[in-house]
């Protein structure tokens, strides 16, 4: 056994019996983040303070919501909106935040794509933050569910639907997923239990691995620079803090992450006070009816592109079914972004504006997914479903056509240094 | 400590963990199946002996709105699509959601046409597409004869026969 003796503060008595002063310098004042990054670098921040929101939020949220098809609607419409003191409030900070979450996960993510730190090390940061990406898309899912509006029980009965196209076993895991041969009581209940506890607890769990994997590999800067993280951390703590490459999380990052999560704040709660409608959908105050089926069904404006991906191929092409081939590249769409460590061959970790072809696939990407997002919106009627087809066509393309504009660039970039 | 026993005693607790862990998965699985009750009612039985001729009567059936509609003696019989009793009456049953996007016909006994409000298409009173945007006439449920009622949801030989020739 250790040996303890008296301490005299109480600082002290915990060093002893948690060494917290080591745990300190490990997790705060020694974890090193580059001097050369810029407001983007902060949005990990901002996700996690997000992420608190919602989990606060829900939690007041929860001591009133009844998940039963008879009481939901009203427990959430009229008890929590109108009974209960600030009820409203959190029911705002909720629907605003997971709207607005999606928002910064889009923003840390293309973040991420930009500057190339998805390579050299940093695969597994990439493919932890997808996974967090697929988490928060069920949990948005499943809460979307919870009102029992018109637009939660259409939603619910579509996306469950899309596992029917599953070759042989779809049907029966349509009704297994549902607990019923449609959207029923089962249904709300069992996707309020993986709202409220088993998808918070793998994002808890994702979320402890997404910020463990940046430890060997280390936060990447603006130019992609590497850099010996050992000898600048060195010149940091010998007092160089000038020369330097690095600064520590605690407190200088910190104060700057605040800084623009200040900011943040500032928007969202502007959102939540002033403009909240535009996370409540209409629709959705309607009490859900399986009868009656809204005229015209869109997801949120997060899942606008992935559902536009679904439904561009409106056309039987030989034996493959329409339906059939929307799944399959929605399917494609949901996976293919976590691949992107491995498609994107070249070895160069730079912003997008410095490598010359990844440049113009970066934007054309960017380009495709807003139109995605604009036209998974309107309806797939003349026009518009054309666009869908083409857009989805080309975001497919994309990525099938990113390895070869990777080596290709690549070969330039060698020939360009052997050049000089 | 002799290698060889700690590594069986190591394949014992990996096996014994393995089908524990197995039948859990079962379990887990099994609580996510429709409940018995789901199931039975799943499966309706509707007497058609008291409909009116030409006159539209909705039953629900697995949450969907199943039309029942007699056919008096001047309606053509369509062996494709009527659904014959054993006391000879013919009838068209369907589930009543238009195949464009799911909303729910109207039937206009006057001008022997399903109407859907949403987006105009028209059904015949075989509930067959005939004009505007459904893409196929409307769904006939899985169904089983006897004598004047049916069962929803149960696959007899006449529903077969007819899902066989259409």
């Amino acid at each position: 056994m250790a040996k303890f003796e008296k301490a005299n503060s109480v600082g002290e008595w915990l060093d002893q019996r948690l060494n917290i002063k080591m745990l300190n310098r490990v997790l705060m004042t020694e974890y090193w983040i580059p001097k050369d990054i810029n407001f983007l670098w902060a949005m990990g921040m901002v996700l996690a303070f997000t992420f608190s929101m919602l989990l606060i939020s829900g939690i007041f949220l929860l001591m009133y919501y009844k998940p039963d098809v008879n009481m939901a609607f009203d427990s959430v419409n009229y008890t929590i909106m109108q009974e209960v003191a600030y009820g409203w409030l959190f029911r705002h900070i909720h629907g605003v935040g997971a709207s607005v979450v999606f928002l910064i996960i889009y923003i840390h993510m293309f973040t991420g794509i930009y500057y190339g730190s998805y390579k050299r090390g940093r695969e597994m940061i990439w493919l932890s933050g997808m996974l967090l990406f697929v988490l928060f898309s069920a949990e948005a899912f499943s809460g979307y569910m919870l009102p029992w509006g018109q637009m939660s029980y259409w939603a619910a009965y579509v996306i469950t639907n899309i596992f029917g196209g599953i070759p042989f076993i779809g049907d029966e895991l349509v009704v297994w997923i549902r607990g019923n041969f449609y959207v029923a009581d089962s249904t709300l209940t069992r996707f309020f239990m993986l709202h409220v506890l088993l998808i918070p607890l793998a994002i808890l769990g994702a979320i402890g691995l997404h910020f463990y994997s940046l430890r060997i590999p280390h936060v990447n800067n603006q130019k992609g620079e590497e850099i010996d993280f050992e000898e600048e951390s060195g010149k940091y703590l010998a007092g160089r803090k000038k020369q330097s490459k690095v600064i520590p999380f605690w407190p200088v990052f910190i104060a700057k992450d605040v800084f623009v999560l200040s900011i943040f704040l500032v928007f969202f709660f502007y959102l939540v006070f002033y403009h909240y409608d535009f996370a409540m959908d209409p629709v959705n105050f309607d009490p859900a009816n399986g009868l009656k089926t809204p005229p015209h069904i869109y997801p949120e404006w997060y899942f606008l592109w992935s559902y536009e991906v679904l439904r561009g191929f409106f056309f039987d092409i030989g034996p493959m079914k329409a339906s059939d081939i929307g799944l399959a590249a929605f399917g494609f769409a949901q996976i293919i972004f976590a691949l992107l460590p491995w498609l994107d061959r070249s070895p160069t970790v730079a912003p997008a504006n410095q490598r010359p072809y990844f440049r113009c696939w970066f934007w054309t990407m960017m380009v495709v997914l807003v139109i995605l997002t604009i036209f998974g919106k309107l309806p797939p009627t003349g026009t518009n479903a054309w666009v869908g087809f083409f857009s989805s066509i080309t975001f497919i393309l994309l990525f099938l056509i990113l390895p070869v504009v990777t080596k290709a660039e690549a070969k330039k970039v060698a020939s360009n240094k052997e050049g000089e | 400590m002799d290698k060889n026993r700690r590594a069986f005693m190591g394949k014992v607790l990996a096996g014994t963990a393995g089908v524990a862990t197995a039948f859990s998965l079962y379990a887990m699985k099994r609580t996510w199946d429709p409940l018995p009750s789901v199931i039975s009612a799943g499966f309706t039985t509707v007497d058609l002996s008291p409909l009116k001729e030409n006159e539209l009567s909705i039953v629900k059936w697995r949450g969907k709105p199943v039309f029942l509609l007699k056919h008096g003696p001047d309606v053509t019989p369509n062996d494709k699509r009527d659904i014959v009793t054993t006391d000879g009456s013919r009838y068209t049953v369907v589930i009543g959601l238009c195949t464009h996007l799911g909303c729910i016909p109207e039937w206009k006994g006057s001008e022997n046409k399903f109407k859907c409000a949403c987006h105009g298409g028209e059904y015949n009173i075989y509930a067959e597409n005939t004009f505007g945007p459904p893409p196929r006439p409307m769904d006939i449920p899985p169904f089983t004869i006897k004598g004047n009622s049916i069962v929803l949801g149960e696959e007899g030989p006449e529903y077969k026969k007819m899902m066989a020739n259409s």
